[in-house]
């Protein structure tokens, strides 16, 4: 049970062939498609943020299941430690918007006369933007390492004082997040629509980072068990995860359509406006979203045995990635390119060349601590757990 | 006339124990009755999967297009008004409505399924075995009229079990 994951050359291969298919696609799409410099700096911001959900949710399932004294989630816990490692790497992407700030946000542009973004200018204007960009990525680098530390200090000593240490970085993660969550998502994917705003935009966003962050943790558990991996990972544990994926793509949907029917019901030009933009122009992606992370999910985890079914419940949390890739998409895209956005061999590239760098990040990280913590006081409840 | 054995338990750990026993001796337990769920007791004694699921799907599937159904009817053929300008077919406000009978047929067909499946609800004689499992007894029931020429070997396994005490009942 002491095993450390070992990166095979084989899988180093895959994830690097997947990253240079990305690199041909982006070639190919320079070649034919000649992307404007907007598209390419939306294209950074989207896998940016997609892939920086990812791994804030590895941070905020310790912290979760910490406060919350859970046993189960304890034999896994090493999976989530390890997305949040990819978070350093996240950082130094989203500072490379310093150089797209122009392309990206309407609202930075000089002599726009426009009374409505001068009396926001106070909280987006660029300085502040990267002082709280700052902000977010300290609280959330420092809490989640802190995190990562207590659990390997654990492994080396039986005193439970390092558990108690992570319960209250957990508190402090947990607090930190509910406000750093909403904010980011106005500051990096409300402000695309400086006129526009939803005041339960916040919680949408979240709800995708979970929805989609439980997709990826889901996917690389039947990764790590189809190589022989984590058999103390047992059905009961997929079950929950199961339940997980389940639930809050209901959630989500929940907030999806409530955002919708405000708007559509209050009928104010200057909100509808937003869903007017995308309907009109984005109609498939519109309603593939809905049947992507809503109807697929909930029709196909409905009963105990498909959540109890790894291999079909990994396909399932595949599809619901990819609704939550085409989500930021949908959120991003027609605010910053307008109606002449498509989805071309820019965006499926950039998220294979991405894919392949974060894949590579997060199972290296595997590597360096067993998959199997030690001397948690709540290990063995992991073991007997039953849903 | 029904013959059973009653086994009385104080704790959960020796009723588990015992009711695998007896379960791979095929020894046939009539039921199990416990003042509190216990985990894993499903499993020992092989019990099939509730189909409450099930009712619950299909009551909220007529729940559904029942409540969209009707509301169509009401707002685009019977009686159409014009309302905030909107359309007279508005999804987008029917859904809270649909999902809220949906939800209430659900729920209330599931109730009604659980009541008539276990023979409990409005006129139903209450059997209460024995008090004491309603408070810190747990009791495993055996069928005696298969086992009666066992009823020796039975005890023998029960009293090894750590059984807290064994009764032969008679029941009409």
């Amino acid at each position: 049970m002491d095993n450390n994951y070992i990166l095979s050359r084989k899988t180093k291969l895959v994830f690097l062939s997947i990253s240079v298919i990305g690199i041909l696609l982006i070639a190919l799409s320079f070649l034919f498609e000649h992307p404007e410099s907007k598209q390419v700096w939306m294209n950074i911001l989207l896998n940016n943020l997609f892939f920086l959900f990812l791994s804030l949710f590895g941070a905020l399932f310790i912290a979760l299941h910490k406060i919350a004294h859970s046993g189960w989630h304890t034999s896994l816990t090493r999976i989530p430690e390890a997305l949040s490692k990819f978070l350093p790497y996240a950082a130094v992407l989203m500072f490379l918007l310093i150089f797209g700030m122009h392309d990206l946000y309407h609202w930075t542009h000089h002599d726009l006369h426009d009374p409505i973004i001068e009396g926001k200018s106070a909280y987006l204007n660029q300085a502040f933007f990267f002082i709280r960009m700052a902000i977010y990525f300290a609280g959330w680098i420092g809490l989640s390492y802190l995190l990562r530390r207590n659990s390997v200090n654990q492994d080396l000593s039986d005193n439970p004082k390092y558990h108690k240490q992570s319960k209250i970085l957990a508190a402090l993660f947990m607090a930190f997040f509910a406000v750093s969550s909403s904010t980011m998502s106005w500051d990096w994917i409300m402000s695309v629509d400086p006129h526009w705003f939803s005041t339960l935009f916040g919680w949408y966003v979240f709800i995708g980072l979970f929805v989609s962050g439980i997709a990826a943790f889901i996917l690389i558990i039947a990764f790590l068990k189809s190589q022989g991996y984590i058999e103390f990972v047992n059905k009961e544990h997929v079950h929950d995860l199961g339940k997980y994926l389940f639930g809050f793509s209901i959630f989500w949907m929940y907030l999806w359509y409530f955002q919708y029917m405000l708007i559509w019901y209050s009928h104010m030009p200057e909100e509808t406006i937003y869903y007017a933009q995308r309907i009109n122009g984005f109609p498939i992606i519109f309603y593939a979203l809905l049947f992507l992370n809503f109807l697929f999910p909930f029709l196909g985890l409905m009963t105990r045995n498909s959540k109890r079914n790894i291999k079909w419940l990994a396909m399932v949390a595949f599809v619901v990635l990819v609704g939550q890739w085409l989500n930021i998409y949908f959120m991003l895209s027609p605010g910053i390119i307008g109606e002449s956005a498509t989805v071309g061999f820019i965006e499926v590239g950039s998220a294979c060349l991405y894919l392949g760098g974060f894949l590579f990040v997060v199972f290296n990280a595997l590597t360096k601590k067993p998959l199997l913590c030690k001397n948690d006081p709540f290990l063995k409840e992991s073991f007997h757990y039953e849903t | 006339m029904k013959r059973y054995i009653s086994a009385y338990f104080t704790d959960e750990e020796n009723l588990l124990r015992a009711s695998k026993t007896l379960m791979e001796k095929n020894i046939s337990i009539l039921d199990v009755l416990t003042p509190f769920p216990v985990h894993g007791l499903d499993k020992v004694l092989g019990l099939k999967e509730s189909n409450l699921p099930t009712v619950g799907f299909i009551a909220g599937g007529i729940g559904t297009l029942l409540a969209f159904g009707f509301q169509t009817w009401a707002f685009v053929i019977d009686y159409p008004l014009f309302i905030g300008g909107k359309p007279h077919f508005s999804v987008p406000a029917f859904i809270p409505i649909t999902f809220e009978v949906t939800v209430l047929f659900a729920a209330i067909a599931m109730v009604f399924a659980f009541l008539f499946r276990s023979k409990l609800g409005l006129g139903a004689k209450n059997k209460i075995h024995d008090e004491r499992i309603t408070d810190d007894r747990f009791l495993i029931i055996i069928d005696a009229e298969k086992e009666e020429s066992q009823f020796d070997e039975v005890k023998a396994i029960l009293e090894q079990e750590s059984a807290h005490d064994i009764q032969l009942k008679e029941n009409n």
